[in-house]
């Protein structure tokens, strides 16, 4: 085996930011706090120059690089850019939120940045051995993040049950690789694949490892029975933390979910797909249902992102072109929904003021027209309203389930959000109906202004023109 | 021609927009100015299209103006389809939007009195009436010219939404609100068969096109599928229940029917536009407008029917015991929305098309005229605190009866063409349950006439308001109302009698329209002019039973207090030979009103507040709010417990899928 | 000579004592690390035992991967832990129910 510098280039995103996180994290030990913009200016433009180098290195032919262990294709192409843009909105949208509550440090976008570099790593994964070292380096970081306000008990005791559940799922995914190695003698996924073509494998303990490594995987979405950590990790975190955890990493879940279903698992498809589908109709159930009984709107957003797995595992189990498609559609527009839901929480908040209960929200329209209708947009589109983004993202979603038969694993879907339009719609009756509690007015720099709105519209946007997104969906998995 | 649908669609969007944006800048008038202009030409230009296809020289239009995505070879876009249905639907529907865009200048001039002092949600509340209203009518339009499915539903959607702003307008009144998410939670479930429908036609005919689907309907008419089980359906069956259970939804079908009597609490233009004369009316156009898939399902048809009958004469029983005027209205509608359905279940699609057309003017009349009433009696709506309203408010009288004699039928009237038509139709139709249907529209017609007059009675005629107060300032509305009311009793009066013999029993909707041979109950009638149609009328029940109604009406709340006044007075043997009389009335109130009213409120009681209310919307809410109150204490915060649920989760899925 | 099941039934047992061991514990938040650490090695011996008569050393690299990454895992889960207890003056299991519902 020879290194070949060539392979560097495919990796090249991944190497940059990882240079220009570690570069950050020794400048900014020699900024006073006064001068901690500068941090973040670096950090906003190494995710710009990261999504840039992505599409940059991109396109053309399939690359795989490093023995099979990374790899590069139109799948790496869009989810890199698209994680970068999501982190981007995030940092942008914490800092007022960390300076008025004393964390604006540098140690914030570092660890983000680190767990935007494990979750490209997840991406590009070509082995269990790289998804494996992507995943602990952004749980890792999630779990620092969580505990960043060294100050809060409640943050503090998030971190602690994210970290325990977290370090159990990875131990049972772990586990579930060291079986299929043991049953193929390969940790590649394609490798992996071969040896079920061949059909050299002992299906029973293949099926074993694949129970494990899908906990892994449903652990990592929070889908039911799996997902007791996210209410409470949403709750507990800082709400800079929470948007950062509910939305980039369920764009890195769903690539390690067709890396490893699809690309190394596929010949088992059977197998799987049964599992997707109970956990697929808990989450959908157990989200919705308990959605509605919540009176935080973080813990509201942590059961939503629950029912939302299950819609995008209903993608992911149809195990098609079209399904992964759909599904990878499904996380980009939700990771981008959840981001600007989360914003406006963060815009309601100020000093000394959480705008996390759902109270909070009450005459929104009457405080600002505007950011009411970007919140109803976002409510819109996570309630699957037409012509918003979220309706698209359902329909494809359930067109592929039916295309594999599971018609009825598609009404159950309908049903399901049907009950959850309930709790999204009671936002926006808070917001256009009620009288205002508190008619402090909304204080946001120009540039969160300007992001949230086109975050706002591109619900809008996207749903009125899905066929440019889905059609890069459908190239990258081509 | 393009360019002209546009026009007539976007005008109202273009009014709607700067209304509801620039509302604060250009002021009331400018509002109603700038929306109002918008769908006059929206209405002027409807009409030009519709003489155009009157006098031949339009042809109907299907193209496709902006095309959305492609996805598998399904083409989503959005396009016209204009056509003679179309047309006529057109016209009504911008017509009656403009008549309410005028009448809403006078009703909503003092708006200002319906919300708290110094609300921050009714500043440019006006405006905003204006703007919802605009964005009804161009919502209403893309849905009855959409040419394929998805802009259907999106039309469809678009309505609804409005429908709900509109209903919870007066936002501070609890009633509203409550009305409002009633409103939205039951037609979420006749959506949700809708769009089961719309994606079961997508994935079969594999376009979401009218004309494509249509071509194919008759070869895949013998198709069958299984959705569960071994037991197989008709896609043709499956395809038109789901598809009639939106309409259910939509158009307040028993027993979905709970939400439009609600809905009454938003003002009331809202209510003679959108609760009566357009959006309602929507699944009925659906259903004709899919004739061709409907025809191939009987059992579908046999549902439609069904449904369309228990609905016309039920809830016109209910309509006989409620005391709030818009209500009694809002029962007469739901149960001339049986009536059309009833027409298109036995394949009258004709006739039931033009029942929503002459049920559109004259019920958007009565319900306009009840909002003139309700100003003159500054916002009371009970009909027992009225009475003697003719004498001041002349032109609401005489309106309000025209619109009344057309509602139950009378001879001439359009009301009489529609119905007609619909109770022939029905009389000649062999599918399953039409008998059941006969009955029920037949004996409807009595029940129709008796709420109706029972209304007219109390309010116009007989003693003054009872409060003196009211009385004292009791006087016409201003002509931004009255006009409003004239401009419908023309189309109440005389549509029917000019447009029944094209219309109903001609050609006028060839291309919109297919009927199977077998099916042609309307043919059947042998229908030869206007004429020998209103003598038709007179030899068969319902004109008797309709003109018995009214005549119950008018002896039991018109002379039946004369009389009993002059019996107290009067002692001896004259008076038990009145009183012998008055058993007579007795025996009426008894057997006709007191019999059927009785069983309306056992209906509206049981069916309604206990069964719907109760057990189906409140009960679902409540069960799935109990459910989830429960399943949230699983999330007890105890690590240890989340570690079990992991541990169970692994257990269940190694024991499913390698185990067993 | 030891089978390659018997040193996969002593992972299977070490893995679920692991587990039981994070439910059934109530009281210290350190036993749950040291369970967690437990985890590790059950897996650990799982890749050695099939790496050794696969006769193919990925599973030994691996497992180098697994030593290191649990190393940094128990360093930031100690962080966390002094954290917490600076906040709550408590590392018990069952007090850490602030957040619930």
């Amino acid at each position: 085996m020879t290194f070949d510098p060539m392979h560097l280039i495919p990796v090249a995103p991944e190497l940059f930011l990882l240079t220009a996180a570690c570069a950050i994290l020794v400048i900014d030990l020699f900024l006073k706090d006064e001068q901690r913009e500068a941090t973040y200016i670096l950090a906003q433009i190494a995710l710009i120059g990261t999504a840039s180098l992505a599409l940059l290195v991109g396109g053309g032919e399939r690359q795989v690089v490093f023995s099979g262990s990374v790899i590069r294709d139109g799948m790496t192409d869009l989810l890199k850019a698209s994680i970068c843009v999501i982190a981007f909105g995030a940092f942008l949208y914490a800092k007022e939120y960390l300076k008025d509550r004393n964390l604006f440090k540098g140690e914030f976008y570092t660890l983000g940045m680190f767990a935007v570099i494990g979750m490209l790593i997840m991406v590009s994964a070509g082995d269990f051995l790289t998804v494996y070292l992507g995943l602990e380096l952004l749980s890792l970081s999630l779990y620092a993040l969580v505990a960043f306000d060294r100050e809060s008990g409640r943050g503090s005791e998030a971190a602690m049950k994210y970290f325990v559940l977290g370090a159990i799922a990875s131990g049972m995914l772990l586990y579930g690789i060291s079986m299929i190695y043991g049953a193929t003698g390969s940790i590649s996924f394609a490798g992996i694949a071969e040896a079920i073509a061949n059909d050299a494998v002992n299906n029973t303990i293949m099926v074993f490892g694949t129970v494990f490594v899908v906990i892994g995987l449903a652990f990592k979405f929070g889908a039911v029975p799996f997902h007791m950590w996210a209410p409470d990790v949403y709750d507990g975190a800082p709400t800079a933390v929470t948007m950062i955890i509910a939305s980039a990493p369920k764009i890195a879940a769903v690539a390690m979910a067709i890396r490893i279903l699809g690309e190394g698992l596929g010949g088992i498809n059977a197998d799987w797909q049964g599992m997707l589908v109970i956990l697929a109709v808990l989450s959908m159930a157990l989200g919705n249902v308990v959605a509605i009984a919540q009176s935080n709107i973080k813990r509201m957003l942590a059961y939503s992102t629950i029912s939302h797995v299950g819609f995008i595992f209903l993608g992911l189990l149809a195990g098609s072109q079209s399904g992964y498609a759909s599904a990878m559609f499904y996380a980009i527009t939700y990771a981008l929904t959840a981001l600007g839901a989360f914003g406006i929480i963060i815009l309601l908040s100020r000093k000394g003021f959480e705008a996390d209960r759902l109270d909070d929200f009450r005459g929104l329209n009457q405080r600002s027209p505007w950011f009411a209708a970007m919140m109803l947009l976002l409510m819109f589109s996570m309630a699957g309203v037409p012509p918003t983004v979220g309706f698209f993202a359902k329909l494809f979603v359930l067109e592929a389930a039916i295309r594999v038969d599971l018609t009825w694993l598609a009404i159950v879907a309908v049903f399901f959000s049907v009950i959850g339009a309930f709790y999204y719609l009671r936002i926006v009756k808070l917001m256009y109906f009620d009288k205002p509690a508190d008619s402090a007015p909304l204080q946001a720099g120009m540039d969160t202004q300007i992001a949230l709105s086109v975050n706002g519209l591109a619900m809008l946007a996207l749903g009125i023109y899905p066929a440019g997104l889905m059609a890069w969906c459908v190239a990258a998995v081509a | 021609m393009k360019t002209i649908y546009l026009l007539i669609a976007l005008m109202p969007l273009a009014g709607a927009i700067i209304a509801g944006f620039f509302g604060g800048r250009i002021g009331r008038a400018g509002a109603h100015w700038v929306t109002s202009a918008g769908v006059g030409i929206s209405a002027a230009l409807s009409l030009y299209v519709l003489a155009g296809f009157v006098g031949g020289n339009i042809e109907p239009f299907n193209g496709s103006v902006y095309t959305w995505m492609v996805s598998d070879g399904l083409t989503m876009e959005i396009g016209f389809l204009v056509d003679e249905l179309t047309a006529m639907m057109m016209v009504v529907v911008t017509f009656v939007s403009f008549c309410v865009h005028i009448y809403t200048i006078g009703y909503m001039a003092d708006d200002a009195h319906n919300w708290p002092k110094e609300s921050l949600a009714g500043k440019n509340s006006y405006q905003r009436f204006f703007s919802y209203i605009s964005l009804f009518t161009f919502s209403m339009l893309m849905l009855v010219m959409a040419n394929n499915f998805l802009q259907l539903f999106f039309g469809w959607e678009a309505v609804g939404l409005v429908s709900y702003l509109l209903i919870g307008f007066w936002s501070v009144r609890p009633t509203a609100i409550f009305a409002n998410l009633k409103a939205f939670l039951v037609n979420r479930v006749g959506d949700f068969g809708f769009i089961l429908g719309i994606a079961a036609v997508a994935m079969y005919f594999n376009s979401l096109d009218y004309a494509e689907v249509f071509a194919q309907a008759p070869g895949l008419a013998d198709k069958q599928i299984t959705l569960w089980g071994d037991h197989s359906w008709s896609l043709m069956t499956v395809i038109g229940i789901l598809l009639f259970i939106g309409a259910m939804g939509k158009s307040a079908q028993v027993p979905l029917h709970v939400w439009l009597p609600d809905s009454m609490e938003g003002p009331t233009p809202i209510s003679a536009l959108i609760h009566a004369a357009t959006m309602v009316t929507a699944g009925v156009f659906m259903v004709a407008r899919m004739s061709p898939i409907y025809e191939f399902t009987e059992t579908a048809l046999t549902f439609i029917l069904v449904i369309g009958a228990t609905t016309a004469f039920f809830t016109g029983l209910i309509g006989l015991v409620q005391n709030d005027i818009k209500r009694v209205v809002a029962y007469s509608t739901l149960s001339q929305l049986g009536y059309m359905m009833v027409a298109l279940g036995v394949s009258a699609y004709a006739a039931g098309v033009f029942h929503l057309m002459t049920h559109a003017f004259f019920k958007a009349l009565l319900f306009l005229a009840a909002g003139s009433v309700i100003i003159g009696m500054h916002h009371d709506q009970d009909i027992r605190n009225m009475g003697g309203i003719k004498k001041y408010m002349p032109i609401t009288w005489i309106t309000a009866l025209l619109g009344s004699l057309a509602l139950i039928g009378f001879p001439g009237f359009s009301g009489f063409f529609s119905k007609d038509a619909i109770i022939s139709a029905v009389s000649h139709s062999q599918i399953a349950g039409s008998g059941y249907a006969y009955v029920l529209v037949v004996l409807g017609v009595f029940v129709t006439a008796l709420y109706s007059f029972r209304m007219y009675f109390l309010v116009f005629h007989g003693e003054g308001p009872r409060d003196e107060h009211a009385k004292a300032h009791l006087h016409e509305s201003p002509k931004v109302v009255t006009i409003p009311l004239i401009l419908l009793a023309i189309p109440s009066v005389f549509v029917g009698m000019f447009t029944v013999g094209p219309m109903v029993f001609g050609d006028w909707f060839k291309n919109a329209i297919f009927v199977l041979p077998e099916h042609d109950t309307l043919g059947a009638i042998g229908y030869q002019g206007v004429g020998w149609f209103l003598g038709h009328g007179f030899m068969t029940a319902p004109l008797y039973l309709a003109l018995g109604g009214l005549g119950v009406a008018y002896y039991i709340y018109m002379k039946k207090p004369e009389i009993a006044d002059k019996a107290k007075d009067m002692a001896g043997p004259i008076y038990t030979l009145l009183d012998k009389k008055y058993w007579v009335d007795e025996i009426y109130q008894a057997v006709f009103a007191g019999g059927s009213r009785g069983l309306g409120k056992v209906f509206w009681f049981v069916g309604d507040r206990v069964l719907i209310d109760g057990l189906v919307v409140n009960g679902a809410a409540k069960s799935i709010g109990w459910f989830a109150t429960v399943v949230r204490h699983l999330q007890s915060g105890l690590l240890y417990h989340y570690a079990i649920a992991m541990s169970l989760g692994l257990l269940l899925l190694l024991t499913w899928f390698v185990i067993l | 000579m030891i089978a390659l099941s018997d040193y996969l039934i002593l992972a299977a047992i070490l893995f679920s004592l692991s587990i039981v061991g994070i439910f059934i514990n109530r009281k210290n938040v350190i036993i749950l690390l040291m369970c967690i650490e437990l985890m590790l090695l059950a897996v650990n011996i799982n890749f050695i035992a099939f790496s050794h008569f696969l006769g193919d050393a990925v599973g030994q690299v691996f497992v180098f991967f697994i030593l290191t990454v649990a190393a940094a895992e128990a360093a930031i889960g100690l962080a966390i832990l002094v954290v917490l207890f600076r906040n709550r003056r408590t590392i018990n299991v069952e007090e850490l129910d602030s957040l619930a519902g």
